[in-house]
């Protein structure tokens, strides 16, 4: 199986349900869309981010119920610096999509989905202590892999690997 | 005084007296026997109930995800085993099925085979340390010794194949390192044929054992809904009514040309997970006598010599072998620009891996997505407002394996 190339262009995706369903129901929710190795990303404003996973998770045809995993990536040093990445799985239509948000470096804050998936708390906790990205609306924002007294956040490109910092 | 059966129920008037005068704090872990490797509970109890519980993770944290970032990708495979030290065949599959997406290579049937059958021998291995911990925990002492016995088998196995008992490596990019080794067929044939009945000889000690009974039924229930909201996965969502299983759902590495069923309970008890494990280990059993009968003959590598470490004997012998392993073992070999996820049946749920490349010869970022952290989240709904004792059923009914949680 050679690689296809990726599609990113809107008016290729817009059959896809997921993009179909954020297209009709959340205009402007949307930035862009990418089609690449059989897998779906969605690029969603911040600020619809709730909506938009809400709409996603209920509407008939996406019914993206679970929220397999939530990580983050850092793309220091080009701007908007964070992308916080939600891998969406529908059980009853058997497929797959990732949910990106673009976050600035400066002040690197986003708001909690734990109001729709309780499970996502760990996840987001996990995000804050190697990223430092915050969730607002989080119950309990606290350091979980590293001590509470710990400085940096590991993950971050500009951490180093290995020795002193 | 509430009865024991109100406990389970959660029917049992629990006074509201969190924080109160009435409660106390006891620390569980991170160095208790039950805690199945350095889990730290805190546990807020009033008399035998508890009223609150809260996990503190992070003591096996290594920056495993740090790591990879610095690696090339093939040295990457290593440090997958490190994480669920359970199944590390499982972690290298994820693993590798994701840089193949990611680079767009096929590899061999032989190969597909050989990682179908071990990775069946991994679920085995890993349910057996799970059930004899977690019949241990709750007191019943031979099953352990039983479980142990045929752990040993399946990890003279791995060291055949891999030439080592636990931390295998053995899987690659592009199929897996070696061939089988000359016997090993006739071993692994040998072994399934008798473990079934040794499966009977686990479940005729447990199943129908009063106090085995007595500790799991109606113990630590889980909702349907909850497991869906809690993000759990695996047997433990499965003991709660979820039907779904990546395998038969969701294909991958092979698993369509396998027939096998996916046990679903609706009890949403201890006991409920406890039959879906003891239903996978039958059908695990059934897929590796299936790879068996199905493995083909042919190379165990993909034909990508850019990608693929070329055998010991070309090297020695063709220099434009010797050039490839010179480049490979030096530089790595360059990804394109990408990113994928690739999620795997564990024997404990969703193992997901998350890869991104930049097009470089090391992975930009790789995240696990790891069972366990996901189904540590069912420690509320399972522990609070029931009694002290039962976390220990908890706690190992949902198979927690701490490399994992923390990473």
């Amino acid at each position: 199986m050679a690689l296809q190339p990726a599609v990113t262009d809107m008016e290729a995706l817009k059959e896809r349900p997921a993009v179909a369903c954020l297209l009709a129901g959340l205009p402007g929710a949307l930035q862009s869309a990418k089609f690449d190795r059989d897998e779906l990303t969605l690029w969603i404003d911040p600020i619809h981010l709730i909506s938009a996973l809400k709409l996603l998770r209920t509407a008939s045809t996406t019914r993206f119920t679970v929220l397999a995993d939530l990580t983050a990536l850092d793309w220091f040093p080009s701007e908007p610096r964070f992308e916080v990445v939600y891998s969406l799985l529908s059980y009853e239509r058997r497929e797959r999509i990732r949910v990106k948000v673009k976050i600035n470096g400066a002040d690197p804050i986003i708001e909690s989905v734990t109001s729709l998936w309780l499970g996502a708390s760990p996840f987001e906790r996990e995000v804050f202590d190697l990223f430092g990205i915050r969730f607002q609306g989080h119950p309990d924002l606290r350091r979980i892999m590293l001590p509470d007294e710990w400085e940096g956040h590991p993950l971050r490109k500009d951490y180093p690997v290995e020795g002193y910092r | 005084m509430a009865s024991i059966d109100q406990f389970r129920s959660g029917s049992a008037p629990v006074v509201e007296t969190i924080g109160g005068d009435r409660t106390m704090v006891l620390n569980m872990g991170p160095q208790h026997p039950s805690t199945h490797g350095v889990l730290r509970l805190l546990l807020e109890i009033d008399g035998e109930t508890v009223v609150r519980i809260r996990p503190d993770v992070g003591f096996l944290h290594t920056g495993i995800e740090k790591t990879c970032e610095a690696k090339f990708y093939h040295q990457v495979v290593p440090l997958t085993d490190r994480i669920d030290y359970l199944c590390p065949m499982t972690n290298n599959l994820t693993y590798v099925l994701a840089v193949e997406k990611l680079l767009g290579l096929e590899i061999p049937p032989r190969a597909m085979w050989i990682r179908l059958m071990l990775n069946e021998l991994t679920r085995i291995n890993s349910h057996l340390v799970w059930l004899g911990t977690h019949a241990l925990d709750i007191g019943a002492m031979t099953v352990f010794l039983y479980c142990f016995r045929e752990r040993e088998e399946i990890l003279k196995m791995f060291e055949m194949v891999a030439g080592q008992r636990m931390m295998t490596s053995y899987f690659r990019v592009g199929g897996v390192a070696m061939d089988l080794p000359l016997g090993f067929l006739d071993y692994i044939k040998n072994f399934a044929n008798y473990f079934p009945d040794r499966i009977e000889q686990y479940s005729d000690l447990l199943t129908n054992n009063p106090i085995w009974i007595g500790r799991t039924k109606g113990v630590a229930i889980i909702t349907q809904e909850d497991a869906i909201e809690l993000m759990l996965t695996g047997p433990t969502a499965r003991g709660s009514g979820v039907d779904w299983d990546l395998r038969r759902d969701m294909p991958y590495g092979g698993y369509d040309q396998l027939d096998f069923t996916v046990p679903v309970a609706t009890t949403g008890d201890v006991f409920g997970r406890y039959e879906i494990r003891m239903e996978e280990l039958r059908q695990s059993i059934s897929m590796v006598k299936q790879t068996i009968a199905n493995l083909p003959d042919g190379p165990v590598k993909a034909d990508a010599p850019k990608v693929v470490l070329p055998d010991r004997e070309k090297m020695k012998t063709q220099m434009e072998s010797l050039i490839h392993h010179f480049k490979i073992v030096t530089e790595g070999f360059t990804v394109p620009e990408g990113e994928v996820y690739q999620g795997v049946e564990s024997p404990r749920g969703e193992m997901g891996y998350y890869v991104v490349s930049d097009g470089t010869a090391k992975p930009y970022r790789v995240h696990m997505r790891s069972p366990s952290f996901g189904n540590l989240n069912s420690i509320g709904v399972m522990c609070e407002h029931n009694l002290l004792a039962d976390v220990v059923a908890a706690v190992g009914s949902i198979d927690i394996v701490l490399g994992d949680v923390d990473r």
